[in-house]
């Protein structure tokens, strides 16, 4: 018998996704770069310094656009529900690896995840606008400048932490990586970490 | 531009030490603004000096002209007209004050500059941008107390007054002290320019001037240009120099505790998922060898 598959993300989706993440990496580096003086070499990831600082603004701008395309496509599922509440109580449980209450498309932590990012994303498109030199800076106070950089450093920071999680989750829950690279989750997936989607998706118990 | 230098005292970006073998003697630029007529030859000494141009502006009612300190303008003369009762009697005064970079112990635009070496402070107390190193982010602008770096749309880099490192390196005033005609502006040793400063002063209570003192921050730990002000007790006459300057509290949580901050943040993220792993290991679907059983049957 054949591995017994559900499509979980769509092409289109991937796509999507994987823009968002590339850019995230890019952005991630030079603004890293920007930050921390010993590694202000991670500019080389743009080929000069000068040019990190020219492309890095232009690079979130896309990375902005992708994932605003993906807030419409998923925020209906993050909505959190009590079921999510009792989930992220019992986050310890959950991290030695014992799955806990009736989890539809995604649980607690994901929601949770979700939300973070739309934050972040948020704060940084509009800190990063007010700090971008040439075009906009010139614009605005100089006093709300200093706020915009120190806003734009502490989200991307927290918005880089909250994507380690994010990664080391999806390698910690074996057979997720599949699901944005080829689209799909075996049933025994599903069945384990999703038992309500998978109960909508199949019509079968889990 | 970068010189061999050996008396550099901060270089910004940088987390090790620059050469600072050499010990040339803290200098400063004395402005004595009761002097001062706002003839502006310091102005067209600077340019000529450092071949900067200007475009030619219009008047705007006023002398004013430049109207703003530009990355052709590093320096330009403030005039204000104050009539107050509480100032000399309410009598008019012209004030006219010499705008450009003060120089400070404690520079903020160094301390903002992502770039290593984009910003340079000698240890006689000049602040030197190195324009090569400049990557035009303009965080200087932002980190600076008296708002003077500008960044030129030409090039995208940041320029300031450099205090004629070039020539005080040689042994030279800077240009707009040499040609100052009334003496209003002078050049040496900081501490000479102390005692200089504090026989202005004195003369100057001796007629009148109850509050005249010297302007030399301590909020910026001093400054490397410094000014005589007839009323020191309220700078912010004088075309709104601060009367408290200090790099400002979200530059310092910025370039100060959001670092720790961010790196344990980040650090713990990591660390985390590692021990995670190798502690309790992965997270397998389970009934993938059922799958197996049912290949088998
Ligand atoms: S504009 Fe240049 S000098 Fe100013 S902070 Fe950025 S790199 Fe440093």
């Amino acid at each position: 018998m054949k591995e017994q598959l559900i499509q979980r993300y769509n092409a289109a989706e991937r796509i999507n996704h994987w823009v968002v993440a590339v850019c995230f990496i890019l952005l991630a580096i030079s603004g890293l770069a920007f930050f921390y003086p010993a590694f202000f070499w991670l500019t080389g990831v743009f080929g000069t310094p000068q040019l990190a600082r020219i492309v890095h603004p232009f690079v979130g701008v896309v990375m902005f656009i992708a994932f605003a395309r993906q807030f419409f496509r998923y925020w209906h599922h993050n909505l959190v529900t009590s079921e999510d509440v009792k989930w992220m109580k019992s986050v310890k449980e959950v991290m030695k690896g014992n799955e806990v209450g009736d989890i539809g498309r995604y649980n607690g932590g994901q929601k949770g995840m979700f939300w973070v990012m739309v934050g972040c994303m948020a704060l940084l498109l509009i800190s990063g606008v007010i700090a971008w030199r040439p075009y906009f800076a010139l614009y605005f106070p100089i006093p709300l400048i200093r706020v915009a950089l120190l806003v734009h450093a502490a989200s991307a920071l927290v918005l880089i932490a909250s994507i380690i999680v994010h990664v080391y989750a999806a390698l910690w829950v074996q057979g997720t990586i599949r699901a944005m690279v080829e689209g799909v989750v075996t049933h025994a997936w599903a069945r384990k970490h999703h038992p309500k989607w998978f109960r909508e998706m199949t019509g079968k118990e889990s | 531009m970068a010189l061999q230098s050996l008396d550099i005292l901060r270089r910004s970006a940088s987390p090790t030490a620059a050469p600072q073998a050499r010990n040339p003697l803290e200098v400063a630029k004395l402005i004595d603004v009761s002097v001062c007529i706002g003839c502006k030859a310091c102005q067209v000494a600077c340019s000529e000096w450092n071949e900067l141009r200007d475009d030619v502006g219009s008047c705007v009612g006023v002398y004013d002209n430049p109207t703003d300190l530009s990355a052709q303008a590093w320096t330009v003369m403030r005039f204000n007209e104050v009539e107050q009762p509480d100032v000399s009697g309410g009598k008019l005064e012209w004030l006219i004050r010499k705008d450009g970079c003060m120089h400070c112990a404690d520079p903020g635009c160094l301390k903002a500059c992502p770039s290593p070496g984009a910003i340079i402070q000698y240890k006689n107390g000049i602040v030197d941008f190195h324009q090569e190193n400049c990557i035009g982010c303009g965080y200087c602008v932002s980190g600076c107390p008296f708002n003077v770096p500008r960044i030129n749309p030409k090039d995208n880099k940041a320029y300031k007054c450099n205090l004629c490192s070039d020539r005080v390196a040689v042994g030279q005033e800077p240009a707009c002290v040499k040609t100052c005609p009334t003496g209003a502006i002078q050049f040496g040793s900081k501490e000479d320019m102390q005692e200089v400063a504090a026989k202005r002063v004195t003369d100057l209570k001796s007629r009148g001037y109850d509050n005249a003192g010297l302007y030399d921050p301590q909020g910026v730990g001093g400054t490397h240009v410094m000014y005589v002000l007839h009323h020191a007790d309220k700078p912010e006459l004088y075309n709104n120099l601060p009367k408290d300057p200090a790099i400002s509290t979200t530059v310092s949580l910025w370039k100060g505790l959001l670092k720790p901050v961010a790196t344990l943040g980040i650090a713990a993220a990591g660390l985390f998922g590692f021990f995670h792993y190798i502690t309790v290991g992965p997270n397998r679907a389970e009934d993938e060898h059922e799958a197996e059983e049912e290949v088998t049957k």
